[in-house]
């Protein structure tokens, strides 16, 4: 599904990540760990098509096709999701407004027609139940005032309407209690099929717990400098990083 | 990589330009240029006035040539030439129309493109419009129904000959001739206007709406509206506005009056879109508008204004809250772009007792634009109790912009509660790429934010106009084509 080939990005001139190469499947879940600084956020924001960041070499191809030349929204068109780390705030734009307008457009751009009211209604209801989620929630302006547990529900209940192709949480787990954590948890396994893909950016091992990694990869300087199966993961919450320096 | 920075979106809003640019052909009847006690009895007779009315034309011409153009507000232009303006322009094949059959084709044209077609209007929703083309209403539509319930909807010209004892009583009691230098300059030269009467206890079964539009080049529109809601009734009135793309500055200065009687209502709405230049700031009209209203006891006024239009823009629409209990309000969402210059806000004068108000301002700059919010609450002396909440937002685009806040508060009564607050934000490029990432395109994107925005005043206006005037935030912005 997504190949990266020796990706290298800047950012002010500055070489962040100096040659990934990543290949994931459909049904795969693979999880990136390392330490601050590594570059696992900017490997995010390169796959989603931030601006700021400059691709020096290498390629992203998803299901085929490159994206070098594609704009953010494009990407997302195509099924790029990203569950951000730090979600904005949009005010007097309500939450059912936001992820309308994001699932029209996404469908007009594939040729499809606007969803209807009542098909609208009916996942909403679906999926607010998967994540638990109270439905006045729905009618408050997007992030504003929400609480850092409430901002990364309300994400993955965005990645629950879109319906991505692939999904990147980054760092979906942190600002959650182990309560809101599980929930999370829940929502992207029941989310999870053989015909998307996750990649689960994280710190700690404890989000591993619950979503199960088929692949984990340890990001540092700008390149993956470890991959293994899920008890590397285990490994590294035990003896930390500097091992792999 | 593909990008899109700050610049390019700076760039993309500079693109925009005015969409209803267009001139339609009518024969017109126009005077030649100048101002003179002459020029003020010829329009008076033109429209066959009264005496009084003539009078009144002269006095205030005599009160406007002993004032000077005032120069507070924060905007900059070149004064216009009051002698080189002609001011009266009638269209020549003056109607008396029964059905839409007999309007000129070529007008309707123009009605067409401005999707405000009258066929439409009247099928559709209930609104009665009353069309000020060039100074001359030309179609009065819904008369009837309105007839039925005592209320008068008519040109102001219609009003002097059918109505003088209304117009007389009226007229200059909420904005005198006195009142400022452009106030007094309609006072005598003023063309038409709406003038609008609700009987006691009579709610108002429709929005009233016009339509202005400036349509001669070289003509000052000189507007004048009337609206009296008489003891407990009730009225939501309608005013929006296009121009057409022309090269020279054309001036716009009208004067509006609201009279809410003892436990009446007037909620008062604008759509302004008057031609803002084009993007290196040549051409644009020149608004300058009184506009207040007086409450009385129990009253309430509501003004609720968004503005997306004009070179300069220099209004702000008041209240006395004269009548004990009264309620004064005051929403605004004032747009400006490329080198636009906006100069806005309100005055709450609180007289009487109890008298509450309320001012919601949201200001939205981009490209080389100035936006200022100015607003003035006044507490008197007898006015025990009085309250006021007052905000103003203000959102910029780039970096080239300016948003400002003047708000002067004069308190005389120790009981009087007021309350003022202010942000100023700027669109970030991460609220962009969060929307991007979501399949939202920068368009779309800057939409929803600036709509977000200005919600709280757009929630305001009648549903109709809602959607017009979120079309309108959209093509202020945007500007993207492709």
């Amino acid at each position: 599904m997504l190949k990266i080939k020796n990706l290298h990005a800047n950012i002010n001139d500055k070489e962040i990540l100096k040659g990934i190469d990543l290949d994931i499947k459909a049904g795969e879940v693979h999880a990136i760990m390392g330490p601050n600084g590594s570059g696992k956020s900017t490997l995010a924001s390169v796959i989603a098509g931030k601006e700021e960041y400059e691709v020096t070499k290498g390629n992203v191809i998803l299901n085929g096709e490159d994206l070098d030349d594609m704009a953010p929204d494009e990407r997302a068109h195509k099924g790029i999701f990203l569950s951000f780390q730090y979600p904005v705030e949009i005010p007097g734009v309500s939450v059912t407004n936001f992820i309308k307008t994001a699932i029209n457009e996404t469908r007009k751009a594939n040729k499809q027609e606007e969803i209807s009211a009542k098909d609208l209604l009916k996942k909403i209801r679906e999926k607010a139940e998967l994540l638990e989620i109270d439905r006045k929630f729905l009618s408050r302006s997007l992030n504003e005032g929400f609480s850092g547990g409430e901002k990364k529900r309300n994400e993955i209940f965005q990645m629950a309407m879109l319906e991505p192709k692939l999904a990147i949480l980054d760092e979906t787990d942190s600002g959650l209690d182990i309560d809101a954590l599980k929930i999370v948890a829940n929502g992207v396994n029941k989310l999870k099929n053989k015909d998307n893909a996750i990649i689960v950016i994280t710190h700690y091992q404890r989000l591993l717990d619950y979503i199960i990694p088929d692949y984990v990869h340890v990001l540092h300087q700008g390149k993956i400098v470890k991959s293994g199966g899920k008890e590397l993961a285990l490994e590294l919450e035990e003896k930390g990083y500097d091992w792999l320096k | 990589m593909s990008k899109y920075t700050e610049d390019d979106l700076k760039k993309e809003l500079e693109t925009k330009e005015y969409e209803y640019g267009f001139y339609t052909d009518i024969e017109s009847d126009k005077f030649p240029i100048g101002l003179n006690e002459e020029v003020v009895r010829a329009i008076s007779k033109k429209k066959n006035e009264p005496e009084w009315m003539t009078e009144w034309r002269l006095e205030s011409f005599r009160i406007w040539q002993s004032m000077t153009e005032p120069d507070w507000a924060n905007v900059t232009y070149q004064k216009p030439d009051f002698q080189n303006i002609s001011y009266y322009a009638a269209p020549k094949k003056k109607p008396e129309l029964e059905s839409l059959d007999q309007v000129d084709p070529e007008l309707l044209k123009t009605f067409d493109k401005l999707g405000i077609s009258i066929d439409e209007q009247k099928r559709l929703s209930g609104v009665a419009v009353d069309i000020v083309m060039d100074s001359v209403s030309v179609a009065t539509t819904f008369k009837k129904t309105l007839e039925e319930k005592g209320i008068i909807f008519c040109p102001i010209s219609e009003a002097i000959q059918k109505h003088p004892e209304l117009v007389k009583k009226y007229i200059g009691s909420v904005v005198p001739q006195t009142d400022n230098f452009y106030a007094a300059l309609n006072s005598a030269v003023f063309s038409d206007g709406s003038f609008c009467y609700i009987p006691k206890g009579v709610k108002c079964p429709m929005e009233l709406s016009t339509y202005f539009r400036i349509n001669e080049g070289g003509t000052g529109q000189f507007e004048r509206t009337l609206v009296i809601a008489d003891k407990g009734s009730y009225v939501s009135y309608l005013e929006g506005c296009t121009a057409p793309q022309r090269d020279e500055n054309q001036l716009h200065a009208a004067v509006v009056e609201l009279i809410a009687l003892d436990d009446a209502e007037i909620k008062y709405s604008t759509v302004q879109n008057w031609f803002p230049g084009d993007k290196n700031g040549k051409g644009g009209v020149f608004n300058f508008v009184t506009k207040r209203g007086l409450c009385e006891t129990n009253a309430k006024i509501s003004w609720t204004q968004v503005e997306t239009g004009s070179a300069i823009t220099w209004k702000y629409p008041s209240c006395v809250l004269k009548g004990d209990n009264s309620i004064g309000e005051f929403f605004s969402v004032a747009v400006t772009n490329n080198h636009q210059q906006a100069d806005t806000g309100t005055k709450m004068v609180h007289l009487g007792k109890n008298t509450k108000s309320t001012i919601i301002s949201k200001g939205i700059s981009a490209g080389k634009s100035q936006n200022s919010y100015r607003g003035l609450v006044q507490i008197h002396a007898r006015a025990d109790n009085a309250r006021n909440f007052s905000q103003c937002d203000s959102l910029l685009m780039g970096n080239d912009c300016g948003a400002h806040t003047f708000p002067y508060i004069e308190a005389k009564n120790k009981t009087a509660k007021i309350e003022h607050e202010a942000t100023t934000s700027k669109i970030g490029e991460d609220q962009l790429f969060y929307c991007n990432q979501r399949g939202i395109d920068m368009d779309k994107a800057i939409a929803l934010i600036v709509n977000g925005f200005s919600k709280e005043v757009l929630n305001k206006l009648p549903m109709e106009f809602a959607v017009e005037a979120q079309k309108l935030l959209e093509i202020s912005l945007e500007g993207s084509v492709g």
